[in-house]
């Protein structure tokens, strides 16, 4: 069991705002971190890492990490920390990377074979792609056999392909270690695949905390389905509008009334919603 | 016509046998300064940098006078050392490594803060979460990665002390063997009209600047293509 209570002021880009976290995370748990930029995710992962001071308590099993004014040092809180920019030692090879946490081989020849690494493990980190290197940098932080997994948006960097492929891996690496783990992710997707339960923070503070279908699942009344999207812009042809609303990665067009058209402007965040037919689902292509 | 074999040498040996005692007393010295430096955020920091960078605008005979000042026999530092340990601390070569230390160190430690600052923030912090301490950090993650860093403090710390003429003027005079440097030699060339002499002593100190130089800029062109 792990519980943190943890307050501090953060200076950010919008003033000042306090961060106040109570959170309860059970042993073996994947716990996405959702919310704006800003919100306070980031911190909250260096916090819980040791890498920032707060005020407040984190306890880990028996362990107290933070305890009003002393704190654990991030080097014997036993945490694997997987950076946005991979932070691997570009001096090391991938091996040494690894190594370089624990001399345990065996773990490491494990977690590169897991990973499909094995054939790279004498490379430097300038030789390997963003993927590879993203991999790497997630062995590494298993290498001490951590109590808490903290990623901080692992894959944002990454093509939408190698994503889906690391997820894949992480979900696979998380049922063979069981380590407890917290993400902070902005993709929905990926929650869904890999959460079992989603905290969202806004200002400092959690406002949700359910599992991700009830976090994601955004449909209210009697919708069928709703997509969030944002409205780039309104066309006049003839007598009808048009909305052209980004939807994800896609654009799509939807027919509007005159009186709609005045309504939205352009730039605000809409949500496109039917209840009126049965949609159909096919495969796509490749 | 000057015969090169008569050339004496014992200036360039002792410039480089005080460049080099400097250089490796200054980097034991500016590592931690120079990591203190680009990890603090105190506000402290601003003062100790100006301290450290004053060599770098001061007039040499402001800090060769200071230096006297402090370290001769008549000051308590230098009568101390004389009385208890019998070392006097000015005009012999102790004196030239002091006052070198001083003129040279902000060429140690502005390189080796840069450096430091520039290696990424998340890979030391990813070895401290990996369970290792600051030193081994330095040593093992940041070293080996600012490596142009740290060649151009210690070659050019080196090349600097090579070069220094006031400080040394005035801490060390100019006695043969023991304070006078190739920068005095040249400089005494000149007062007795010995042109050719230091014709030979200036060109040798061109060549060899540039080549220690050269083969700073061409090592880190080689380093920095790497990444």
């Amino acid at each position: 069991m792990i519980g943190i209570k943890i307050n501090k002021t953060l200076h950010g880009a919008v003033g000042k705002m306090e961060l106040d976290v109570d959170l309860h995370i059970g042993e073996g748990e994947f716990i996405a971190l959702a919310g704006q930029s800003g919100s306070g995710k980031t911190t909250l992962l260096r916090i819980i890492a040791g890498l920032e001071e707060a005020s407040g308590s984190i306890r880990v099993g028996d362990e107290a990490w933070l305890e009003g004014n002393t704190a654990l040092a991030p080097q014997k809180r036993k945490i694997g920390f997987v950076f946005q920019d991979y932070a691997l030692f570009d001096n090391m090879s991938v091996e040494e990377n690894l190594l370089y946490v624990s001399k345990d081989r065996e773990l490491a020849a494990k977690l590169l074979s897991m990973t499909g690494l094995e054939e790279l493990a004498r490379r430097y980190p300038r030789m390997l792609s963003g993927g590879q290197k993203q991999r790497v940098s997630l062995c590494r932080a298993l290498m001490n056999r951590p109590k808490i997994l903290l990623m901080d948006e692992p894959l944002s960097a990454l093509d939408p392909a190698m994503r889906t492929k690391l997820q894949h891996e992480i979900l696979m690496l998380h049922k063979e270690f069981g380590t407890t783990t917290i993400m902070v992710s902005h993709d929905p997707s990926e929650i869904y695949r890999l959460a079992s339960r989603v905290v969202t923070l806004s200002h400092g503070r959690i406002i949700h905390d359910a599992s991700p279908k009830e976090s994601l699942l955004r449909t209210r009344g009697s919708q069928k389905f709703t997509f969030e999207g944002e409205l780039l812009d309104i066309l006049r042809v003839d007598v009808i509008h048009i909305a052209i609303v980004a939807i994800g990665q896609q654009i799509v067009e939807i027919v509007i009334g005159s009186e709609q058209a005045q309504s939205l402007s352009i730039g605000q965040k809409v949500s496109v919603s039917t209840k009126a037919f049965a949609p159909i689902i096919v495969p796509c292509e490749n | 016509m000057i015969d090169l074999s008569q050339l004496e040498l014992a200036p360039f040996l002792l410039s480089f046998k005080l460049a080099a005692v400097t250089t490796l007393i200054l980097m034991l010295l500016s590592l931690p300064l120079a990591w203190y430096l680009s990890q603090s955020r105190s506000r402290v920091k601003p003062f100790i940098e100006a301290l450290t960078a004053l060599p770098i605008v001061l007039p040499p005979s402001v800090l060769g006078f200071y230096i006297l000042w402090a370290l001769s026999a008549n000051s308590p530092v230098g009568s101390f050392f004389e009385e208890y340990f019998g070392v006097k601390l000015v005009f012999n070569f102790t004196g030239l490594v002091i006052a070198s230390c001083f003129y040279s160190l902000p060429f140690m430690v502005q390189p080796l803060q840069n450096g430091f600052e520039g290696v990424n923030r998340n890979m030391l912090e990813a070895s401290y979460i990996s369970g290792k301490g600051k030193l081994e950090t330095i040593l093992r993650v940041a070293l080996p990665n600012m490596k142009p860093a740290l060649i151009t403090a210690i070659i050019v710390t080196f090349a600097h002390t090579v070069g220094e003429f006031g400080v040394v003027l005035m801490v060390g005079g100019s006695i043969p063997g023991e304070t006078k440097v190739a920068s005095v030699a040249i400089y005494e060339m000149v007062e007795i009209m010995d042109y050719g002499t230091a014709h030979i002593y200036s060109a040798i100190m061109v060549i060899l600047s540039f080549a220690v130089l050269l083969g700073v800029y061409i090592f880190n062109g080689k380093f920095n293509k790497r990444f």
